[in-house]
């Protein structure tokens, strides 16, 4: 899956169109429901927004999220693709290096603050918590 | 210097392209680029003219201190004070905040006593004072901003009574780009016995003034948002308040003799600068401020910010859904500085494109999250000019911006 996101990528030459896509994927981004989008979901990052929340079946985990900015969803639709349907395991070994492939390392640095680097804490935490429940 | 071309030939960071593009550089209110009078004094003291002031009594630490000192003087000349020791030198306005709320709060006030701070204060104007009035028991009462973002000076006066100490408000808000009526509120203030702060990190920008005509007892600002290197700054303190308050940081250079039983302390401005100085950026403000007071007493440069103003007032004014923070009804009260929000589209995804574009602006809440909140919950975008900017930027920006925002709404 990693893989396929840095080929999509792989055809953008120019900065602009990247985030041309980035926007159109924000837009496909599964929403959540609004009455999910509470504090307990909320993910602060400085400038932006983002709600998860996580869903766990047959040893597999499954995420939602929303973001107030487009861009930020854009990058959540491209990790929710990769986190989603793996197991705990996977997830807790992932480096997410995929977005430093396709040029967007810059939205993983703390300092931006942007909420991703956040989000990714929060679906490593999810995938500990589910990986400790199945170990007990 | 007649035209922005020529000061713009003297900044080289604005030669530079961004991701290929030109870099248009409008987050001035953040920090100013240095021209090449700066960086010289700074590459010839790091690689020459490095030892340690006032102490030795060698060439290398005499010719430092005379360029620390040369610093002191321009900067009691451009703020237009009466003495040297009134110019104390910081880290930058906030460490000037915090000199003040650390010695000035516990020295001044006692609990159930009152500082006035505006609603529209930077955090490095509200946090300090917070930390300093919970440790006596005292607080803060707010002076508004109406809903175009202008002071409510007229609310003062009922503010005031004997448990107010101290008031400290922005000569310019960094959000607001509007220029306060300080000189009211000093008078105000004043009438009533109660000494003024004024944060003068933008206003040392881009307004005329002295503090001997402001009368303000307090200005503090940094030196990187005005042609000088990060890390140095100013408090500006009236030398009878100065002397009354209690050393800040003890060591180094600071005192007059220390034993065991009793250190005394050094006379003002040193009483204030414990440890070795920023002596490198403290320099620096010489040819700084020498290049800002050429830019400040040329009416060329006012008349082509008041233009760059007109402009950007009027086109932003001209995309839909765009509404901007901080309107005076007098056009000549606002300073090229512009926050605002986009209805629909988030300002963090606006600044990520245009910085594609080779825009620098900046988005969030600025470090006045109590102000933005009033107007918006996703933050603001901010550009902000300095002389260096062309109408040229100013139109390319307003072309960036249209386009991001047609991007981003689809």
């Amino acid at each position: 899956m990693e893989n396929e996101i840095i080929e999509e990528f792989a055809v953008f030459t120019d900065w602009l169109d990247k985030y041309e896509y980035l926007i159109e994927l924000g837009k496909e981004l599964p929403i959540i429901d609004e009455k999910d989008k509470t504090d307990v979901n909320l993910i602060n990052g400085c400038q932006s927004r983002v709600w998860l929340v996580s869903e766990y079946k047959d040893g597999k985990l499954f995420f939602k999220a929303d973001s107030d900015a487009i861009i930020t969803k854009g990058i959540i639709s491209l990790l929710i693709r990769v986190c989603n349907g793996k197991t705990p395991e996977n997830i807790l070994t992932s480096d997410f290096s995929f977005i430093d492939k396709i040029g967007l390392k810059e939205n993983l640095s703390p300092t931006r603050a942007n909420g991703l680097l956040s989000m990714i804490k929060q679906i490593k935490i999810y995938a500990l918590a589910f990986k400790t429940r199945d170990e007990k | 210097m007649n035209c922005v071309e020529e000061i713009r030939s003297l900044f080289p960071a604005l030669k530079q392209k961004v991701y290929g593009k030109p870099l248009i550089y409008f987050d001035n209110a953040a920090t100013s680029h240095k021209p090449v009078s700066v960086i010289e004094l700074q590459n010839r003291m790091s690689s020459g003219i490095n030892a340690n002031i006032h102490r030795a009594v060698h060439k290398l630490s005499s010719d430092a201190t005379d360029l620390y000192e040369k610093g002191r003087e321009e900067v009691r000349l451009f703020l237009g004070a009466e003495n040297r020791e009134e110019i104390i030198f910081t880290s930058g306005t906030t460490a000037s905040i915090n000199l003040l709320a650390y010695t000035f709060v516990p020295h001044f006030m006692k609990k159930g006593d009152i500082i006035i701070i505006s609603e529209e204060e930077h955090h490095s104007n509200i946090v300090p004072w917070q930390l300093a009035c919970d440790k006596i028991g005292a607080k803060l009462s707010i002076l508004p901003v109406d809903e175009n973002g202008i002071l409510c000076v007229n609310k003062l006066e009922g503010m005031l009574s004997d448990k107010v100490k101290l008031i400290a408000v922005a000569h310019i808000s960094n959000v607001l780009g509007i220029i306060n009526p300080v000189k009211k509120v000093i008078e105000i203030s004043h009438s009533h016995g109660i000494p003024v702060l004024i944060d003068g990190a933008q206003g040392i920008v881009h307004t005329n003034f002295s503090v001997k005509e402001l009368d303000c007892d307090f200005y503090v600002f940094s030196g990187h948002k005005i042609y000088a290197p990060t890390g140095i700054g100013v408090l500006y303190g009236k030398k009878k308040l100065l002397e009354q308050l209690p050393p800040y940081m003890g060591g180094g250079d600071m005192v007059n003799t220390v034993t065991f039983k009793k250190t005394t302390y050094a006379d003002l401005p040193l009483k204030f600068e414990a440890g070795t100085p920023n002596f490198i950026g403290a320099s620096c403000f010489a040819p700084a401020l020498k290049f800002a007071s050429q830019v400040r007493e040329n009416s060329l440069f006012q008349e082509y910010e008041r233009n760059l103003v007109l402009f950007l007032f009027e086109e932003l004014n001209k995309i839909e859904g765009l509404k901007i923070l901080g309107t005076p009804k007098k056009i000549e009260e606002k300073i090229a500085l512009f926050s605002f929000t986009v209805e629909g589209v988030h300002p963090t995804d606006i600044a990520q494109i245009v910085d594609k574009m080779g825009v620098a602006v900046r988005s969030g809440l600025m470090c006045a999250e109590p102000l933005i909140r009033r107007f918006s919950d996703t933050g603001i975008l901010r550009a902000s000019l300095s002389p260096y900017n062309t109408m040229e930027e100013a139109e390319q920006f307003i072309i960036s911006l249209k386009r991001a925002i047609l991007m981003l709404r689809g």
